[in-house]
């Protein structure tokens, strides 16, 4: 049961809001056709390659090939029953009728002699209809036989559910795990993907593909496998039945599905327009809520509530608008539907009726036939509306497998090096790098950083100095050039192997759903909680853990909102300290933390740097004064290095940064 | 621990978050609620509802008198070998299926324009409502909630009104009809309608009552699965950073397993549901007929009787099975219209004055009296006892740390937020009696997020002042040092800005809030803490061409870095929601205890001095 907001803003609407995404009822049963109330308030996405996206799908589900058949035959099974049930009804009904002629018939008289009899008196008709009929004069209704009848339909019917049941259980179980096969792929393709595709990609699009996309594909499934299936399988089996009780009526039946299907199509093709509308101006009017009630403080400051609310006024009318024509639209379908199961009921009444009068059917075969014709509507409308959903289900495959071809961050060496005696001895050699091909980065860097030393990095926004540690810490593959780890080259070691000497503390402090213990140890798994408290203490995580009601099993919530920002920081910088790592990369935050906090986080950093060769991307004044190097970087390339002392003398861009720091004065205030 | 202790630090941590977190426990969002909601909203629709309902009992009068004239087809047509008699039924129940498609095509055009047009009022009424709350009332249900209240829940109530419209009117009168018509047909044989239709709604029932706890934690397994997958996209480099990748593969197996196994479980549930409902039907219409031939065979029936019979139980069965469809629905409704409901039973704690002061007498003097301000029922107050004055052409900084109520005190100013004890006066006048437009003109704010709206980088700049000319935008830009990444941009002005501004760096975007703020030229200018994003250089530039623009307005200033506040004219120290400390820089580094603190975590002691 999507809902046109649901679809409009795919990728926020993903439980980044905070609130719960609503389920979705998966198999719901599909009410009417794309006029059903609801169907048709998403858009047909239309698939590129629609025929080899869905031969893909159905590859994907090849390790359950075998259940598939099993499902596939029980659907013929239930099918072939369901449809066999009706006609044998029908048999009854003929007993039953044949009882009502025969006891009307005077007794002792052989049945041809009734229907002469009923002739001779004028009843040309009846007798007509007599013939029809098995029956023997003066006996009634033989219930031992309608009871055996009626037995046999019974078993039928109780065997068609059960195997119905049965391929609804077989085919969830199918479904399921492709989704669930289809949701591992994608995780595990996240890990091979280069760091470049996150940086294209918005984030909460590639959270779209490997959730909403495949949350749709298992509803598409779900749908076509038992749904389109049984349908199909019905539309088969009544057209059979009905072709072998009449074909003359068989014929009305048919004609009705052309007419069905086109009257669906043209309902079908007017409502489509209204959809986009409607999916359009919903897609504004959320904008325009969502940026009203998080500006909301703004709205106010600047006395925006009018324009605010007229605009709204606006795009709710429209909506209002192309939201009632379109549920009428397609809400027209229904009816239509059935009006022309209408009037071939009444077709198949009469022209029934008419044979019946005249001998060449059985009032039973009519009675059966009747209900065949309205289970052959049915189908026919769910087919039709099924198109959509196909289509909407494969656009999504598409994206998805998308995702699993894109291409992979480049394989680890066949035989990586690893630096026999670890230092933290770096060096940079001629490297040059850009993000986007036709716009160089860094261009022809070197440099070196003797074992435990401290490297500050600064320079304005945009000037390289994340890019630089991206490079080291091998997120990003350099264009020309080599770094060095102790005197091998990093390429030529696994990721792995560099990562796990290397521990980093972002500005963006990541932490996962979890308690805070759990984030603590996050980098090397097992711990002695000996060593995770040791860790907490040198870097001040114990004093504040403590003073929460839980303490290092405080859950720490999704965005981590229970914790200051500074606490957040100081919980990173533990998790890299309990790595022992060689080299060290700090991004200082340059977010308000709290004054006191941010004393500790500088403590707690120096605690970490000690003994270890540190990259620090400098905000503050301390470090940079402490370091050993101090690297000014603009438009990626280092305009100076040197220490505190040395580059405050040189008066070059080290030191107007510096001075802009401190006197105000200088800029000219006065 | 002791609890009551720990208790109040949470309750604190919880204040300094700016409220409660999260939003407030959902709202019971029983029957009551939803249909207090609908009769508030239904009523202006009161007539097209006559018609709706008219015509679905049309519509449904005729359906059900189909199945007698098929009747009396096979009992005095066929049976009796009358052709012509057929052939006239035949034309009757042609008409009546012309009268019926026409009734409900009228009954869906009344559904659906009601049941939009009550969506349609919801929305408004929320929209309207929300934009007269205060940032407390806001803050307190959370933007993300109040979107989702508006367009999600909305949604779902919508939906239900037209599905009753379409389905459930016409349930009841279908029921009863073939309950009346069955009745009518044979009366006895009717008596199975007594034992098929509880049946029919009980196994509908037990299905569905069991799928309601499976659909909740199917939720919170699809919750997880897209919790731990986002963590795994924004968390990518710590995760690469610290090679964790395959506890990662094994975190996210187990989320994906555990949904795998709750969605096998309804699924299988769903399976039992057409194939029961297909049972009972068709074991009913058996039964039909073995008592059927009994009536008939005692002489009580007529045979045509039979399949009118079917035919009108197969009907009541479906309407009873839509119905409950409907019903399945209806818990889903419930919440939403609780949680709307929460929204417009909430009351705004801002309240206008019945004659607000239009006029100010001078230019922005700012004066605060003995101002508190607490969260109801918070144990500590976030400000107390602030007394303060901020006089023109003067620039009045506030630092404190995290916590201390500076974000807050700011936001008195133009009631975002009003005082709970005391006073903020505005050139002599307490804010709460000038008229909103007069307050908004008279101050401006730069929030601590700076926000922008999609738009144009010329009409977020405008958003204060719509009639601002190109030159008093570039003007604007060039003291918030924002011309020349402005100009760089191909189109200029007219660049487009993304929804909240996500297209252009925080650095950019707090120097846009600025020059829109300049745009709107106030009399008091409110910075809350805008120039954290910039490096030290733009930073100080800024300020230095600020304070030739301010000229002699009202300036105040809340920082957290001491090196942008260090020249104002007079510094605030906040602590714990008090004023500990005010003077001059060189002032406070000489007298006042809490500011050294915190002048020396940034600065070692010779750079401060």
């Amino acid at each position: 049961m999507s809902t046109p907001e649901n679809n409009g803003k795919k990728p926020e609407k993903n439980g980044e809001d905070g609130g719960p995404t609503p389920a979705r009822i998966k198999g719901a049963p599909q009410r009417g056709g794309p006029g059903g109330p609801m169907a048709g308030a998403m858009p047909t996405e239309k698939a590129m390659h629609f025929k080899e996206s869905s031969l893909r799908l159905l590859r994907m589900m090849r390790p359950e090939r075998a259940t598939a058949s099993l499902a596939l035959l029980l659907g013929v099974v239930s099918v072939t029953l369901s449809v066999v049930g009706p006609k044998i009804l029908g048999h009854a009904t003929n007993l039953i009728f044949g009882g009502v002629i025969g006891k009307l018939s005077p007794a002792g008289l052989t049945r041809d002699e009734a229907i002469a009899t009923a002739r001779a008196t004028g009843n040309d008709t009846i007798a007509d209809v007599m013939t029809t009929v098995d029956f023997t004069p003066g006996q009634g209704i033989d219930f031992g036989e309608v009871g055996r009848v009626l037995l046999i339909v019974l078993a039928l019917f109780v065997l068609s559910s059960a195997a119905m049941l049965w391929q609804g259980r077989l085919t969830t179980t199918i479904v399921q795990r492709t989704a669930y096969r289809l949701r591992e792929q994608a995780e595990t393709k996240l890990a091979r993907l280069p760091l470049g595709y996150f940086d294209k990609q918005p984030r909460g699009e590639i959270l779209s593909r490997t959730t909403n996309d495949i949350d749709n594909i298992s509803q598409t499934l779900q749908q076509a496998l038992s749904q389109l299936v049984i349908s199909l399988l019905t539309i088969v089996g009544v057209l059979l039945m009905m072709i072998l009780i009449s074909p003359l009526l068989a014929l009305i039946a048919v004609i009705t599905v052309p007419v069905s299907l086109w009257v669906t199509v043209i309902i079908g093709k007017r409502a489509q327009p209204q959809f986009l509308k409607q999916w359009g101006t919903t897609g504004k009017l959320n904008g325009h809520i969502e940026e009203m009630f998080t500006g909301h403080a703004l709205v106010k400051v600047f006395g925006r509530q009018k324009e605010a609310s007229a605009t709204f006024a606006e795009h709710n009318e429209d909506l209002f608008q192309a939201a009632f024509k379109a549920q009428f639209i397609s809400g027209i379908i229904q009816p239509a539907m059935m009006f022309i199961g209408n009037v071939n009921y009444v077709l198949v009444a009469v022209i029934g009726g008419l044979r019946v009068a005249s001998g060449t059917m059985s009032l039973g075969d009519v009675q059966a036939f009747i209900q065949y014709s309205r289970q052959f509507s049915q189908p026919i409308t769910q087919v039709a509306s099924m198109a959509n959903l196909l289509q909407s289900g494969v656009a999504s495959a598409e994206r998805v497998f998308d995702l699993l071809d894109s291409e992979e961050q480049s394989p680890e060496p066949a035989e990586p090096l690893t630096p026999a005696d670890t230092v933290g001895r770096v060096a940079f050699e001629h490297v040059s790098f850009r993000y986007e091909e036709d716009k160089p980065l860094i261009d022809d860097l070197s440099l070196s950083v003797e074992p435990g030393h401290t490297v500050a990095i600064v320079g304005p926004t945009g000037a390289g100095k994340t890019t630089l540690v991206n490079l080291l810490m091998r997120f990003y593959e350099v264009r020309g050039g080599r770094i060095t780890l102790d005197g091998v080259d990093i390429a030529a070691m696994t990721r792995e192997d560099l990562r796990a000497r290397t521990g980093m503390v972002l500005q963006d402090t990541w932490l996962f759903g979890g308690t805070i213990a759990q984030n603590i140890v996050y980098g090397v798994g097992e711990v002695s909680e000996e060593r995770m408290l040791e860790a907490a203490r040198a870097t001040h995580v114990d004093h504040f853990v403590r003073t929460l009601p839980d303490g290092y099993d405080t859950i720490i919530d999704e965005e981590g909102s229970n914790l200051s920002a500074g606490e957040k920081q100081l919980i990173t910088i533990a998790r890299a300290f309990l790595t022992e790592p060689t080299i060290l990369v700090l991004d200082e935050a340059t977010s308000s933390v709290d004054t006191r906090t941010e004393v500790l986080i500088q403590r707690a950093m120096t605690e970490l740097r000690s003994g270890r060769t540190s990259f620090v991307i400098a905000h503050r004044l301390s470090t940079i004064r402490d370091a050993d190097l101090i690297l000014v970087m603009e438009n990626g390339s280092i305009v100076e290095q040197g220490d505190h002392e040395g580059l405050l003398e040189a008066g070059g861009a080290y030191a107007r940064l510096y001075a802009a720091q401190f006197a105000e004065a200088v800029v000219g205030v006065d | 621990m002791s609890s009551p202790a720990t208790r109040e630090v949470t309750l604190t941590r919880a204040q300094k978050n700016g409220g409660p977190p999260g939003e407030p426990p959902p709202s019971k969002g029983d029957g009551r609620t939803l249909l207090r909601l609908l009769r508030v909203y239904l009523r202006p629709y009161r007539k097209p509802i006559l018609w709706l309902v008219g015509l679905q009992l049309v519509s449904t009068i005729a359906m059900l008198y189909l199945p007698t004239l098929n009747a009396d087809i096979i009992d005095n047509g066929v049976v009796k070998g009358d052709t012509s008699h057929i052939m006239r039924l035949g034309g009757i129940m042609l008409a009546i299926t012309l009268v019926q498609i026409l009734a409900s095509v009228g009954a869906v055009y009344y559904a659906a324009r009601t049941a939009m047009a009550v969506g349609r009022d919801v929305r408004a009424g929320i929209f309207d409502h929300v934009q007269s709350f205060s940032v407390r009332e806001v803050g307190q249900f959370g933007a993300p909630s109040l979107i989702t209240r508006t367009t999600n829940d909305v949604q779902q109530v919508q939906m239900l009104v037209f599905l009753a419209f379409i389905l459930l009117v016409s349930a009841p009168v279908m029921a009863f009809g073939g309950v009346i018509m069955a009745v009518g047909v044979d009366a006895p044989l009717s008596g199975l309608l007594l034992i098929v239709v509880p049946i029919l709604i009980a196994s509908v029932a037990l299905i569905v009552r069991r799928m309601g706890p499976l659909f909740r934690s199917m939720q919170v397994r699809i919750d997880e699965v897209n919790r731990v997958m986002r963590e795994q996209i924004t968390g990518i480099r710590v995760i690469r950073a610290f090679v964790r990748d395959d506890y990662e593969q094994k975190r996210f197996a187990g989320a994906n397993t555990e949904l795998m196994g709750v969605s096998v479980g309804v699924g299988r549930l769903m399976a039992w549901m057409f194939p029961t409902v297909m049972l009972v039907m068709n074991v009913s219409s058996v039964a039909v007929m073995w008592f059927g031939a009994h009536r008939i065979a005692g002489g009580g029936m007529e045979i045509g009787s039979l399949t009118a019979f079917l035919a009108y139980l197969m009907q009541i069965l479906m309407s009873v099975m839509m119905a409950t469809f409907v019903l399945i629905m209806l818990p889903r409704a419930q919440v939403s219209a609780g949680r709307i409901q929460e929204v417009l039973d909430t009351r705004t704690s801002l309240t206008l004055d019945p004659d607000p002061v239009t006029a100010l007498p001078e230019h922005g003097q700012l004066e605060f009296r003995s101002v508190d301000f607490r969260y109801p029922g918070a144990a500590e107050p976030v400000l107390c006892g602030i007394d303060l004055v901020a006089h023109p052409g003067q620039t009045t900084a506030i630092i404190g740390s995290t916590g201390s109520g500076k974000t807050t005190l700011l936001n008195l100013i133009p009631r975002l937020f009003d005082v709970t004890a005391g006073e903020v006066l505005v050139d002599g006048v307490d804010v709460r009696r000038l008229s909103p437009e007069t307050l908004s003109s008279v101050v401006g704010l730069v929030p601590q997020k700076p926000y922008l709206f999609s738009g144009t980088i010329a009409s977020n700049l405008r958003y204060g002042n719509p009639a601002a000319t190109d030159e008093d935008l570039w003007r604007a830009l060039e003291v918030a040092q924002a011309a020349d990444f402005v100009r760089a941009k191909d189109e200029g002005l007219e660049a487009p800005i993304g929804q909240g501004g996500t297209n252009v760096s925080g650095g950019q975007r707090q120097r846009l809030a600025i020059a829109r703020m300049l745009v709107a030229e106030p009399e008091i200018y409110l910075f809350d803490d805008s120039f954290s994003a910039l490096d030290y250089a733009t930073d100080a530039a800024l300020r230095a061409a600020l304070a030739r623009e301010t000229g002699d307005a009202t300036v105040v200033i809340v920082a957290q870095r001491v090196s942008t506040i260090r020249n104002a004219d007079r510094i605030v120290v906040l602590d714990e929601g008090r004023v500990v400390g005010t003077g001059t820089h060189d002032e406070l580094m000489e007298g006042n205890e809490t500011y050294r603190e915190i002048v020396l975590s940034q600065h070692s002691e010779q750079e401060a001095a």
